[in-house]
């Protein structure tokens, strides 16, 4: 945190396009394995047990489907609820960024997300999961994955 | 001081932040009677449980009074607030402010019990209150618990964690009677009972027993039933602190009384958080609604308000979401609901523990209840808060699946799009 930062308005977010959405839900495994210690596809899904959980969540209504997650909100309401300070906005890359270590697991940001982009992971002891953007990789892992350009990457600055 | 924040906590910090965004420069004094670095209050029964350690108990980095440029001056209260002359007075020394936020919280309720005061009895709302406990638990068997509310059982989960005997005294009928319903309530208590918690309702402490050298030995109910224990936790419920607000002689209610800017009566002084009262926007009345994220926001509003720039706080609704050793639990707005102009939708399973029901008013959601299915939730939340018309899609609110895809096409777009 720079000193005295103002809130950056930055915002990067994966936004869907359900009509060309397929429903494959390869998303969900590149994100599995995104978010594994291996990241190696085979590992993640056969041998860490338990399995690293999705961030991203395919819904579907049959024939509609489309992938929700973290909209890595503009004012966060899940950062306003966190009462550990483990959810707080980057003010370098807009992304709302989750610390597993500070996290409790008492699902305020679950009570509060409006887009139902919180997962509980509980995993050796309870915790939130949520997109992070990838911000390690070139792009989001599901993004990378989708084979029909129906996920891409939305960016804008105020 | 061109600021001065009386509160440490959520709504303290969040005036920092709100401050911050608009003026980086103005001089800022954080004043708390805690002599602790920001922390997080609703920590304190997982700091007693042994489930969060020192280091984690912080709500904001160890930089964040030197990151935002604040004065923290801890460990003393504030005694005087002086309207007219624009001062506080901390250990006795005044210290003059452009705008004050009163941020002071809430304060336990103790009613009267015969032979409260003396060793082995807990209030539980600070860290020092946890602090305390733990050591009193470490030669401890047995604990009473007076109060089944959300503070009365997130104290059991802690003590629970230490491997104490709980048992909670409740007054009401039923557990957390005021954030759940009666069913919920129902499903919560038969949750406690298989951890082993004894639960008495429909009665209260009305004398601690001590021995003769004055270490308790456990509670007499006004039943006059006896309960053995070795600490008490008194954890009736929680007020706001108008303490220090009185000395500046502004309006109040049940809870400092703020207008939409959250000022009080009194010019350039401030209030937010549980000391407050603010408006209910689903119940249409004014009450506190001392809850955290609410706390927050309205701590940010206001010092976004002090710090020259107009933003109307619109008011909240109440929400909780509360976990003891398993069965997650979320309420959003009202619980329970009687009347031909409320549509009630629930669904339930016994053996699971699972409970699930939404109140719809003019085909707008105005409550809902998870118990132990709890994913999602903050879709209905979402769905309150503006106030959505749910008609086309009400029978799903309570599906399994419940989510984005059985809302009507145009609203998906829009509620997905920003």
């Amino acid at each position: 945190m720079a000193t005295k930062a103002k809130t950056t308005k930055k915002r990067r977010r994966v936004q869907a396009d359900e009509k060309v959405c397929i429903g494959c839900k390869l998303c969900e495994v590149a994100c599995i394995v995104a978010h594994s210690k291996s990241k190696n596809i085979i590992r993640a899904f056969n041998e860490e047990t338990p399995r690293a959980l999705s961030r991203v969540l395919v819904e579907e209504s049959k024939p509609l489907t489309f992938a929700l997650q973290c909209r890595h909100c503009d004012d966060p309401p899940c950062a306003v609820a966190c009462m550990t300070g483990a959810l707080r906005k980057d003010p370098e890359t807009g992304a709302v960024l989750h610390d597993r270590e500070k996290c409790v697991g008492c699902w305020m940001c679950v009570m509060v997300c409006p887009y139902g982009g919180i997962q509980r992971d509980m995993r050796e002891g309870k915790a939130a999961s949520k997109c992070d953007l990838c911000l390690e990789l070139d792009e989001p892992a599901c993004v990378a994955a989708c084979p029909n350009a129906a996920l891409f990457v939305v960016e804008d600055e105020d | 001081m061109d600021y001065v924040i009386i509160g440490n906590s959520a709504a303290g910090i969040g005036a920092v932040e709100g401050i911050r965004q608009v003026d980086q420069t103005g001089s800022i004094a954080i004043i708390s009677d805690e002599p602790h670095h920001t922390y997080s209050r609703p920590l304190i029964s997982y700091y007693l449980g042994g489930k969060v350690e020192q280091h984690n108990m912080y709500f904001r980095p160890k930089t964040f009074y030197r990151d935002y440029d604040v004065e923290p001056m801890l460990g003393n209260p504030v005694t005087v607030i002086d309207a007219a002359g624009h001062t506080v007075t901390v250990a006795g020394k005044k210290i003059k402010y452009g705008k004050l936020l009163v941020a002071t919280g809430g304060s336990p309720f103790v009613p009267p019990i015969e032979n409260l005061a003396g060793s082995d009895v807990f209030t539980f709302t600070k860290w020092d209150d946890a602090k305390a406990l733990a050591k009193a638990a470490e030669k401890a068997e047995r604990a009473v618990v007076i109060g089944g509310g959300l503070i009365g059982l997130k104290a059991t989960e802690g003590l629970l964690n230490l491997g104490l005997n709980v048992t909670v005294v409740e007054l009401a009928d039923r557990v957390l009677s005021t954030i759940l319903d009666e069913k919920a309530s129902q499903i919560f208590g038969t949750h406690l009972k298989s951890l082993g918690v004894t639960l008495i309702t429909g009665d209260t402490a009305a004398a601690v027993n001590r021995d003769g050298e004055g270490s308790v030995t456990g509670v007499t109910l006004k039943g006059g039933n006896t309960v053995e224990a070795d600490v008490v936790v008194v954890a009736i419920g929680v007020v706001p602190n108008t303490v220090l607000a009185d000395t500046a002689k502004v309006k109040k209610e049940r809870g400092i009384i703020v207008d939409e800017h959250l000022m009080t009566s009194a010019k350039d002084i401030y209030a937010a958080g549980d000391c407050v009262e603010t408006f209910d926007i689903l119940r249409h009345i004014r009450r506190p609604q001392p809850i955290w994220p609410n706390a927050y926001e309205q701590g940010r509003t206001a010092g976004i308000n002090m710090a020259g720039q107009p933003l109307a706080y619109k008011g909240s609704f109440g929400m909780n979401s509360i976990e003891v050793k398993g069965l997650p639990t979320i309420t959003v707005g009202m619980y329970d609901a009687v009347g031909p102009e409320y549509e009630i939708l629930a669904k339930s399973d016994a053996e699971s523990l699972t409970y699930k029901k939404v109140i719809i008013h003019n085909d707008r959601l105005v409550g809902a209840v998870f118990v132990n299915d709890i994913d999602r939730a903050g879709i209905m939340t979402g769905l309150i808060k503006d106030q959505v018309n749910v008609k086309a899609f009400k029978h799903d609110l309570i599906s399994d699946n419940f989510g984005y895809a059985v809302f009507p096409e145009a609203l998906r777009k829009e509620r997905l799009s920003s």
